[in-house]
């Protein structure tokens, strides 16, 4: 185990020390600050106002970006180790490929999810000198959709660095999933809707397989349990589903996911060429 | 002991390995030649597990280095062709090795020192920030304070000025004792007088293996 921390630890400190993670956070702390002096805590749209309203436009952004943030940043983890001959010196020491891939893992999990969790637990801090009024049970689930979204798409980010040589594919591979995802968000599965040529269940089965399109409607489903604003699929998915459950769904399979894709990227690292 | 047998590695469709069969015991001192392309690389790389072969075995004093390969590795000291662009610190870096290989700090800084290069006032820079020459002289130094019985050595001159190349060989000798010690080079009238086999390969052979 002291391997695995040492590389999940080194990992950590290497991306903390890197640009992209300060763009990364900047974004992020950049987009409640925002938020803030753009008086969202003031304003009131559809019922919702003051931390929750900042809450709900805080996780929409983050349901486009943080996907394609985490998928950019850590897709060239193993592939860009492996293209520039680090992965030939780092192996070369007793570590077991295990330690090595889960502590990569683990480090840069605590990477992209800290700086999303700390702007939201920044803005509830500040929030609170400002005398407003603290949406706890958001706040909550925000922390577990967030923490389910990083490690799936981490998941997917690693399983791609590991199947592809070049770190080149892997990020057009990355940008190819995102698209994709985003797609059937809306657009794709409504355009299935429109052709009548599909079953309901088909298409709300490719919904729910989706994890982005999950976390928006859990994140949108505890300020509007009908759905009402979300359009067709969201309404079928409550339909079909108890609300408590389909929130505990949310959570608990893009971590499934994650882990998922996670293993098959370590048995595919396993059981090729390292260098 | 390193046992080769029948080794062979293509990459699609050319074969970097064909058939190889070598043995390496205690005491060997080695220097592998050839062209570029011949196969000494891709020979080594077998040797520490990184390639899976398509025909054939390595066995690491009867370990096999794929499946075995903390075991086997904790055995073996490596410096690639070029230093990788390694972001850790210089102290990160010292420190992932002494954690993951046991090897001791105070050995790293002295064979730093001999190889005339001074860690302390560099140790919390990036280690791809450092010079070629200055990145090279670590990996040696970690090399050299690695207690393990093989050490493999991929060029491990051609970022070096004249003095540290010197400096390396003298060390080198210094700590001849019963190991092996494979050295992938192009100039072999350096290693004169610290090598005691030369095997010449090409295209994925060996040609000649020759005691000196």
């Amino acid at each position: 185990m002291k391997n695995l921390f040492l590389v999940a630890f080194l990992d950590l400190k290497e991306s903390i020390r890197a640009k992209w993670f300060l763009v990364y956070s900047l974004v992020f702390g950049g987009l409640i600050a925002m938020f803030f002096i753009a008086g969202v805590t003031e304003s009131q749209v559809m019922g919702f106002s003051g931390l929750s309203r900042l809450l709900l436009m805080y996780i929409q952004v983050t349901i486009v970006i943080l996907p394609i943030f985490i998928l950019i940043t850590t897709v060239r983890s193993i592939s860009g180790d492996r293209d520039n001959h680090i992965l030939e010196y780092m192996l070369s020491f007793p570590i077991s490929l295990k330690q090595y891939y889960w502590g990569k893992i683990a480090g840069r999990f605590i990477t992209v999810f800290l700086p999303v969790f700390m702007a939201m637990f920044v803005a509830i801090i500040y929030g609170t000198f400002k005398g407003a009024a603290i949406p706890w049970d958001i706040f909550l689930l925000y922390t577990g959709l967030l923490f389910s979204l990083s490690s799936a798409f981490l998941g997917i980010a690693f399983f791609i660095s590991s199947i592809v040589k070049s770190s080149e594919v892997a990020l057009g591979i990355a940008f190819f999933v995102w698209i994709f995802l985003l797609s059937f968000i809306d657009i794709a599965l409504i355009s299935l809707m429109m052709q009548n040529r599909y079953d309901e269940g088909m298409i709300i089965a490719i919904a729910m397989s989706n994890p982005m399109e999950i976390f928006r409607v859990a994140a949108i489903s505890l300020f509007d349990p009908e759905l009402t604003v979300m359009g067709p699929v969201a309404f079928y998915i409550l339909d079909s589903m108890k609300h408590g459950v389909f929130v505990l769904f949310s959570i608990a399979y893009p971590i499934v996911l994650g882990l998922v894709f996670a293993t098959f990227g370590y048995i595919v690292f396993k059981k090729r060429d390292l260098v | 002991m390193i046992e080769v047998t029948n080794l062979t590695k293509k990459f699609g469709n050319t074969i970097s390995l064909d058939s190889v069969s070598v043995s390496f015991k205690e005491g060997d001192y080695v220097a592998l030649m050839g062209p570029n392309g011949a196969g000494k690389t891709t020979l080594i790389r077998l040797i520490l597990g990184y390639y899976i072969p398509n025909n054939g075995e390595v066995f690491i004093d009867g370990l096999n280095p794929m499946k075995n390969r903390v075991e086997v590795l904790k055995n073996i000291s490596f410096v690639p062709q070029l230093p990788p662009p390694i972001k850790l610190s210089l102290d990160e870096l010292i420190n992932y090795v002494v954690v993951s290989s046991g090897t001791p700090k105070d050995k790293i800084f002295y064979y730093a020192k001999e190889m005339e290069l001074d860690l302390i006032p560099n140790l919390s820079k990036s280690f791809f920030k450092l010079s070629g020459g200055m990145k090279q002289k670590l990996l040696i130094a970690i090399s050299l304070a690695n207690s393990g019985s093989i050490s493999i050595y991929d060029e491990p001159t051609a970022n070096l000025d004249p003095k540290a190349r010197e400096n390396f060989y003298r060390l080198l000798k210094e700590n001849e004792d019963k190991k092996i010690s494979l050295f992938v080079t192009h100039r072999l009238d350096e290693l004169e007088g610290i090598i005691n086999r030369q095997i010449y390969m090409d295209l994925g052979k060996i040609v000649s293996d020759e005691r000196i």
